[in-house]
């Protein structure tokens, strides 16, 4: 379960924080929390209040040693490493962006990824603002880069558009994991449906 | 019947929420301790870990609980050592070459092969060796959830617990030996099956 808090402003952080403590008191499975983090402090307060992961994204451009330092004090496993990654016009590999996807950093993606993993990460979700919300499938190609250029997992993210999409992206673009939230928050399917789904099409996956 | 009395080790290694939480869940009373005075009287040890091999060592030895550990596993009372809790146990890691581990159990923590994904970071699937008290009522093949770049090679492979395959390794999942347990998942993250393993931890440490 990923919570990304998209604005994260910081009145709105402490309800946050009381949301992310009474799902851990109840929900017995990895809980990643995103959204604003910068510092090893924020690394601190988001597993006070019952994270197992943290993300960070805007944050490991302006600082990237606060990737080292929470994967050094909280380990690899619990160090998230997020990308918002946008297609080149000239079709030149993809470009980083900060800020919720609204400024370019002129980092390239597949060596920040790279960077992310030697600054101690533990896993790297790829979000692709190209198929963001566009619900037509995950971005495979800019996925299957990823997968290759690092050894840690790879969670695709972006464009679930239904079950196959994820079959796809885990297939063909050798991801680890599909992230998934509007097909689910809809009511369009659900989770257990979508495992059933990739099962039925030889995905390795739990069953619910 | 009273309720078990467990100490959760304390010793800067990681997040203690989740093991807590679900400690509390499957019915321990369950306390968080940082000083070792305080788990004497315990009747369960619960010993998490995450991080990096050396790191997690060298903070337990300066936590002061090595010997409080050390004594409560030789009057064979009863014992839950979570990930790197688990790999603390054996006689070396490959992470930290020339850092001793505890020596408990014979064999050493290996890294999974290169070209692999790591950490293995997901659910996969425990198999039974033997009649693992740890794992009662849970089928073979149940899901559980990992976070390991690092693995335990036994010396004896038919020490009673579970095997799980990542990236073509076989390798012990989970102990339960005597009153000895550990797991190499994370129980406290795996959903019903990890409440299972913790409910049936609680009951052991009754008996």
């Amino acid at each position: 379960m990923v919570f990304y808090d998209i604005t994260a402003t910081s009145e709105g952080r402490s309800a946050m924080l009381d949301i992310i403590t009474r799902t851990a008191e109840m929900c017995f499975m990895p809980l990643t929390v995103g959204g604003g983090v910068r510092t090893l402090a924020d690394f601190r307060t988001l597993f006070l209040a019952g994270a197992d992961k943290v993300s960070i994204n805007s944050g490991a451009v302006s600082n990237p040693q606060a990737v080292r330092e929470a994967a050094d004090h909280y380990g690899s496993q619990a160090v998230v490493f997020s990308i918002d990654a946008k297609k080149r016009a000239n079709d030149s590999g993809w470009e980083v962006f900060v800020a919720g996807g609204r400024r370019a950093t002129g980092l390239d993606v597949l060596e920040w990824a790279v960077r992310g993993q030697e600054l101690g990460a533990g896993e790297i979700v790829l979000n692709s603002i190209d198929a963001d919300g566009m619900k037509t499938g995950y971005d495979v190609e800019a996925t299957k880069a990823v997968a290759q250029a690092v050894d840690i997992p790879v969670i695709a993210s972006g464009g679930a558009g239904n079950a196959l999409h994820m079959r796809d992206v885990l297939r063909d673009a050798e991801a680890d994991a599909a992230l998934a939230a509007g097909i689910f928050h809809s009511g369009q399917t659900t989770v257990g449906k979508v495992k059933q789904l990739l099962a039925d099409a030889g995905v390795h996956v739990r069953l619910v | 019947m009273r309720p078990v009395k467990l100490a959760l080790i304390d010793y800067g290694a990681g997040n203690l929420h989740s093991v807590h939480k679900a400690l509390e869940y499957s019915g321990a009373d369950v306390s968080i301790t940082a000083d070792p005075a305080d788990a004497e009287g315990a009747d369960a040890l619960v010993l998490p870990g995450q991080g990096h091999f050396r790191q997690v060592m060298e903070a337990f030895l300066e936590s002061g609980f090595e010997p409080v550990v050390r004594a409560h596993l030789a009057a064979e009372r009863p014992f839950l050592g979570i990930c790197v809790g688990l790999q603390l146990l054996m006689a070396s890691s490959e992470e930290a070459p020339g850092v001793p581990g505890l020596g408990v159990l014979a064999g050493t923590v290996k890294r999974f092969p290169k070209g692999v994904s790591v950490p293995q970071m997901g659910w996969n699937q425990v198999f039974k060796t033997g009649d693992p008290a740890l794992l009662a009522g849970i089928p073979d093949g149940a899901f559980v959830y990992f976070a390991n770049s690092y693995y335990v090679d036994f010396s004896d492979e038919s020490v009673s617990g579970t095997t799980t395959e990542y990236g073509g390794v076989r390798f012990k999942s989970a102990v339960s030996h005597g009153q000895l347990y550990a797991t190499q998942f994370h129980p406290e993250k795996s959903q019903v099956v990890g409440l299972k393993v913790l409910a049936n931890f609680c009951t052991l440490t009754r008996l």
